[in-house]
């Protein structure tokens, strides 16, 4: 199966069978990683470029990762390093990649809408790497393949989402994943970290991480940026570990086989404790895998489909 | 030029209407009447159209001096003509700001030199629009200022407001109140709601308007004096504005086009042309201003006609200039979305975007009689056309609506008894 659009800019619109023929196809993948098979031909002859406006040592090193196993040729720019400084806008940084030939470019950049803009005028595949406070798709599929290898359908399953919802491009992800696959998201946090009328999405929010919790069949933090209790939105990080950290106790209310997940970087202590992070139930490391695994099958499909 | 008007059907709310025939001579309106004739005047037959007294744009942004590549005046008022407009009221956000004589007179110089409408200068409240010392209002009236408004740098301060409302007083001038309390906006580039949520920009509350609303009403009240607020854009300020005025508050306000014609849906997509300040709410509030014009709390329908280079709008959602090049489908958005939407009759339409406006700024028009200047406005409301910013006259090509298909389009444009535009083309 092909996949409709020639990028990748969001899960808002991914119907659910693309999200499933991506999310399988990242599972034939991972089968390589697991054996140690870090050179196949999927790629060869493909140019994949990533564009990081934004510091990011996770997500741009599994796309690197993910394009070098598969024998592409790679190539990343980072802002500070690039005409960018100079300032060049989007379109014309874009452009220029496009005409030297990439046939993927992934941006990740601070401000929403931007890989929208940049998809309007290349040819190139766009993913979007984490646009804002929009989207971070990449990582909302991961987090599905994730939640898939632990329980198979996620039709009707809880997913209780801690944290800083408001600023979360990965949240954002996950709710339309989520919903489109039908499981049941609840969100929860500080009435100042949730989006205005974010009810209307579909998900339920609860300021009550206990009941969030409670019965949940997957546990997810988010990172709480220390910047946001400066611009007040909360008045102490002893106060929002008090009422909102996922912790122990807290995990106890969910249901038995829950998993903990987190998109990383995690400030251990705050949104949650180490010992949720590194505990049995967590597969915060298993999700780095993942996070490969997912980028390779999408790399694959997007160029099968640019070659098709 | 002598011109004989035939068989238009007049809508001329503040004087005589119905199917009349209208002799233009020297500048001015010579006659009007049932069936004129006159040998030695040049006769346009304007059957099937309806012909008004010239509109009037009491909020644009003509952005000359200063930022000439994104409009002049010579380019400002022509897309105006096209918009069927006679008269436009300029913003004083130039640079330098208009708060000196200087660049009034330099602006009104230009409009009489290369401008082909009625141009009428709008002076800052405050020096340099910064909020701080009024500017000289007084002399600013003198030198040909009609109202006064810091625009999109709102005076932040309620004292220095306080301060320019009693003041402008001795002037009988008019204070217009872009209503916007920066501190709730924060960094927000659309309405904060459930689009907001969906598209991850960072929303503006509608609390930063309506705040401002209430405090400018509570000013107008205690000091017994008049305000002008500025494209209204939600229920809640409607709501205030239509309490104060039951109160016998001496306010007048506007609403814009596009705050009845679209709603934040139409961010969707990312189109910077959708960025504008007020930002585009939601549909409730879009019935809001159409009660709120329907039952005359809303006084008046202005552009904003705020051009920008294309340059500045084909960026980042957020690194956008916020604003819309209006003037070339004001009319259409109105007639289409107000009259055949049956919020308004079209004499109402023709109130609130002639009548009103000249009362509000105590400027000539807003009516058809002998004697009165020959500023004309004819349009045929049965044409359907599609909107193509291809072929604006403004420099600005930064407007939403481009491929809608809208009614009502502007025939003939009148000032001062010369055709400035007709039939598609400016003519002069």
């Amino acid at each position: 199966m092909a996949l409709r659009n020639k990028d990748l800019l969001g899960l808002r619109d991914v119907p659910r069978e693309e999200i499933q023929e991506i999310l399988t196809t990242a599972g034939q993948m991972k089968q390589f990683l697991t054996n140690n098979q870090k050179k196949t031909p999927h790629l060869q002859g493909k140019s994949i470029v990533t564009l990081f406006y934004e510091n990011s040592t996770r997500t741009r090193m599994s796309f690197e990762l993910a394009s070098k196993y598969m024998s592409a040729a790679a190539a990343n720019i980072s802002a500070s390093a690039s005409s960018v400084q100079k300032g060049e806008t989007l379109i014309d940084t874009g452009c220029t990649l496009d005409m030297m030939g990439a046939d993927v470019i992934i941006i990740r950049h601070p401000l929403a809408g931007a890989p929208h803009l940049l998809a309007k005028h290349v040819r190139s595949s766009v993913i979007n790497a984490g646009d804002g406070m929009n989207e971070h798709p990449t990582q909302a599929l991961l987090d599905l393949f994730t939640m898939q290898e632990a329980f198979g359908s996620l039709e009707g399953r809880k997913v209780a989402i801690v944290g800083d919802v408001a600023h979360s491009r990965v949240a954002r992800s996950n709710i339309w994943g989520l919903v489109t696959m039908g499981a049941r998201p609840v969100l929860a946090a500080p009435e100042t970290l949730i989006p205005m009328d974010m009810a209307q999405l579909g998900v339920d929010i609860d300021h009550d991480v206990d009941k969030a919790v409670r019965d949940a069949d997957v546990v997810m933090g988010l990172r709480m940026q220390l910047e946001r209790q400066q611009a007040g939105l909360f008045p102490s990080v002893r106060e929002y570990t008090r009422y909102f950290a996922l912790d122990e106790r807290r995990l106890a209310l969910a249901k038995p086989g829950t998993i903990v997940m987190h998109p990383g970087p995690m400030n251990r202590g705050v949104e949650m404790t180490s010992a949720l992070a590194d505990g049995e139930s967590s597969r915060v490391r298993e999700q780095v895998t993942n996070g490969l695994a997912v980028r390779m099958a999408l790399l694959f499909l997007l160029t099968r489909r640019t070659a098709q | 030029m002598k011109y004989l008007l035939k068989n238009a059907d007049v809508v001329n709310p503040a004087g005589e209407s119905g199917r009349l025939d209208i002799l233009v001579d020297e500048g001015r309106v010579a006659h009007m009447a049932a069936q004129i004739a006159c040998a030695d005047a040049q006769e346009i037959d304007l059957e099937g159209t309806n012909l008004m007294p010239g509109l009037i744009d009491m909020h644009s942004h003509l952005r000359e001096p200063g930022y000439e590549y994104k409009e002049t005046i010579a380019t400002g008022t022509r897309a105006a003509a096209a918009g069927g407009f006679t008269a436009v009221a300029a913003m004083p956000n130039t640079y330098p700001v208009c708060d000196s004589e200087a660049v009034v007179a330099q602006i009104l110089e230009k409009a009489r030199a290369e401008g082909v409408v009625k141009v009428y200068p709008i002076a800052a409240i405050t020096k340099g629009q910064k909020g701080e010392e009024l500017a000289e209002m007084g002399l600013l009236r003198a030198a040909g200022a009609v109202a006064f408004s810091d625009d999109g740098q709102p005076v932040e301060d309620p004292r220095m407001m306080r301060l320019g409302l009693q003041y402008a007083k001795n002037f009988d001038a008019l204070l217009i109140s872009h209503c916007e309390d920066k501190r709730l906006v924060g960094n927000g580039v659309m309405n904060e709601g459930i689009m907001s949520a969906k598209l991850g920009l960072a929303g503006i509350s509608r609390a930063g308007e309506e705040a401002m609303v209430s405090r400018e009403l509570i000013l107008a009240e205690t000091l017994h004096t008049r305000v002008h607020i500025a494209h209204v854009s939600t229920r809640l300020s409607v709501e205030l504005i239509r309490q104060a005025k039951k109160r016998g508050v001496r306010v007048s306000a506007e609403t814009c086009p596009h705050y009845f014609a679209a709603t934040e849906e139409l961010v969707e997509g990312y189109d910077a042309n959708t960025r504008v300040n007020p930002p585009l709410r939601t549909e409730d509030d879009r019935q809001a201003i159409l009660e709120g014009l329907h039952d005359g709390t809303l006084d008046v329908i202005a552009t904003d006609h705020a051009p920008h280079h294309r340059d500045e709008k084909l960026v980042e959602y957020s690194l956008a200039a916020s604003g819309i090049a209006g003037f070339e489908t004001a009319f259409g958005l109105s007639y289409t979305h107000c009259v055949l939407g049956g919020a308004l009759g079209l004499e109402e339409l023709v109130q609130r975007m002639s009548v009103a406006p000249a009362r509000v700024l105590g400027v000539e028009g807003g009516v058809l009689a002998a004697g009165k200047p020959a500023d004309i406005t004819v349009a045929d409301c049965r044409q359907e056309y599609t909107v193509d910013v291809a072929s604006f006259y403004s420099k600005g090509r930064n407007n939403p609506f481009d491929g809608w298909r809208l009614t009502g389009k502007i025939r003939m444009t009148m000032v001062d008894g010369k055709i400035v535009y007709r039939d598609g083309a400016v003519v002069i």
